[in-house]
């Protein structure tokens, strides 16, 4: 089955390489170079994936997820950008995309995360595994909801293999469970993360709002 | 920017120079009367004829010229960087004369005022005045030759014990004063008894204070001077630290900025650190933290090796000598990754908690047998197990050949 995919991101340049690099099973249905394009465009093809920059003008990727979940949630989102601020990326996860990986991405492993995306899993590139380490760190004050609030030793032990540098298959091989194990762990952290109300009291707040 | 004029200026030892020092380049005798000319603002000829007027007047102007010169030191060295000084002739020589010629006015000054007090008084006088400011004369701190050597010297009972007043002069100085006390007491032997013991206890314990205070003003002198230019220079060395680590980095880091937003936030960043630690501003300043330093690598081996590292840090601390070592070990391992894996990616991702930190370099490229390094390639590998071990850590190298190297650094954090 051919997976559809639009891309959004305000960089032309970025958009027609993407183009050129997912071939072979992967159908691009458009691109936009800004929220408002995009959020029309995506209205009127129904694509299944969403490549979103986290930053544009205009409001960035959350806006567009923002404005098209509702009436589309059938639509998955994938955050791709360069490097951004925790609390940048935090917010498109919680705004309801399904992973965040950098641009520096090769072209097999986005196409993977594509897919991983459309079969409604969870795609963590490192970074976004430290975000989610930093974020629910374990020194923190007793969170209020211990189900919402807390990773799991599993899930901690998962997500630093990741930001490691270890694949799924990798982190797989090396903790002696499936695939299909990592990849559940790895959407219980995104559900977490999206979920929790944790995120707003992390020290990030206090951390990085020095100005 | 100007307000960062302000203590950079402040930081410039001459800048904040206003006491009175002995003119090296401008003298005539010891220099005093340009130092009090430039201390003053006024032209040194002024001051001279100042000193000769004051001089005739009962030799008044002869004592506070032979105060300042005792008590104002030489012009330090920075000062002759901006004026070389006039060829003259050796200091020691040139002390001599000095001393001589106030010796000789003093003398002629009270004889033709009347105050003369018979040959038997004014020789011993002389020759004690003479050997006094010879021993006084700060000519020492002049050439260095004759210059306290506190560089290499712990205590200052040390420093006391070797400091190297300049040898001839001593002999000299110490001579004179000593043939002046018995001259005077040869010449006064035929006064009563009680006063002649008396006036040697009196005479001797002059000549001890003659002989030893110089020595020990000088050296106390020396010793303050001393410590205060190591305080500067202690005072720029950390500055200098600082902006390596800071600033530095930052400006790296912002010339391999691709986006603008991203040097604006780099730039941002440390204008405000630059701001806390210069003006303390923030309450508790920041000092440098352990995230930073990582970026500031990793910014460093992409920059410098085609190499692209994906770094990631969880938790932050301020930088302390082990994390040093552990950011040094990781600079390492990323190093040999780049130079030896063949590939373009590494992954960097460092772990602060309370108890320890974490750091794992890992890259997916050739690999190799560590048990099959050859001795002479061992170096690198050595220097992060032994730097780790060094700073009560350990790192662990797990390689196979054809699947990749992960180097593992381990570092317990000591509460405080």
């Amino acid at each position: 089955m051919t997976v559809r995919v639009f891309i959004v991101d305000d960089h032309e340049l970025f958009r027609s390489g993407v183009r050129s690099e997912l071939r072979g099973g992967l159908e691009i249905v458009g691109d936009a170079g800004s929220v408002d394009e995009a959020i029309a465009a995506i209205r009127s093809t129904h694509p299944d994936v969403v490549l979103l920059d986290v930053h544009m003008p205009g409001g960035g990727g959350r806006a567009v997820i923002d404005a098209v979940r509702a009436e589309l949630p059938e639509v998955k989102f994938l955050a791709l950008s360069v490097s951004d601020a925790a609390e940048d990326v935090i917010g498109v996860i919680r705004a309801g995309a399904r992973g965040y990986v950098t641009k520096s991405i090769s072209p097999e492993e986005l196409d993977l995360a594509v897919r991983r995306v459309h079969d409604g899993d969870a795609v963590f590139s490192p970074r976004l595994a430290g975000f989610v380490l930093d974020a629910f760190a374990a020194d923190a004050p007793q969170p209020a909801d211990p189900e919402l609030d807390q990773l799991s030793p599993r899930e901690r032990e998962v997500l630093r293999y990741i930001a490691r540098g270890y694949a799924y298959k990798e982190v797989a091989h090396e903790l002696g469970i499936s695939v299909k194990t990592v990849e559940s762990h790895v959407s219980a952290v995104l559900r977490k993360l999206q979920l929790s109300s944790r995120y707003e009291l992390s020290r990030w707040a206090a951390d990085r709002s020095l100005v | 920017m100007t307000e960062l004029d302000i203590p950079a200026a402040a930081l410039d030892p001459r800048a904040s120079r206003a006491s009175l020092r002995r003119s090296r380049s401008d003298r005539l005798v010891a220099g005093v009367a340009a130092g009090v000319g430039q201390h003053l603002g006024i032209d040194p000829l002024v001051v001279r004829l100042a000193f000769v007027v004051l001089g005739l007047a009962a030799g008044f102007g002869v004592v506070v010229y032979l105060l300042l010169w005792l008590l104002a030191p030489a012009e330090s060295g920075d000062a002759l960087a901006i004026s070389p000084p006039r060829r003259l002739p050796r200091p020691e020589a040139r002390a001599l004369l000095g001393a001589g010629l106030l010796v000789a006015g003093v003398l002629i000054l009270l004889w033709t005022t009347g105050f003369w007090f018979g040959e038997g008084l004014a020789w011993p006088v002389s020759l004690a005045a003479i050997g006094f400011a010879i021993l006084w004369a700060r000519g020492s701190t002049e050439d260095g030759r004759g210059r306290l050597d506190l560089a290499g010297f712990g205590t200052p009972l040390e420093a006391l014990l070797r400091a190297r007043v300049s040898g001839r002069r001593l002999v000299v100085g110490a001579s004179l004063i000593i043939a002046g006390m018995a001259v005077f007491l040869a010449a006064t032997t035929s006064l009563a008894a009680a006063a002649n013991v008396v006036l040697a206890v009196i005479v001797t314990t002059g000549g001890l204070v003659l002989l030893a205070g110089p020595w020990l003003w000088r050296l106390a002198n020396e010793l303050m001077e001393e410590r205060s230019s190591r305080i500067r220079s202690q005072a720029r060395a950390e500055m200098a630290a600082h902006l390596h680590d800071s600033v530095l980095q930052t400006l790296a880091l912002i010339q391999r900025a691709k986006e603008p937003r991203e040097m604006v936030s780099l730039a941002r960043t440390q204008e405000r650190e630059l701001r806390a630690w210069l003006y303390g501003r923030a309450p508790s300043v920041r000092g440098v933290r352990l995230r930073d330093v990582i970026d500031a690598m990793v910014g460093r081996i992409e920059h410098h090796h085609q190499l692209n590292v994906e770094a990631v840090v969880v938790g932050d601390a301020d930088l302390d000598d082990d994390l040093r070592a552990l950011v040094s070990a990781c600079n390492e391992a990323t190093l040999n990754a780049a130079k030896h894996s063949g590939v373009s990616e590494v992954s960097v991702f460092v772990e602060i908690e309370d108890s320890q930190v974490t750091a794992f370099i890992r890259d997916q490229g050739a690999g190799f047998d560590p048990d099959a390094v050859p001795e002479d390639r061992r170096g690198i590998a050595e220097s992060i197990v032994t730097r780790m071990q060094r700073h009560g850590g350990s790192a662990e190298i797990v390689s196979r050949q054809g699947a990749g190297t992960e180097v593992v650094l381990r570092l317990p954090r000591h509460q405080s």
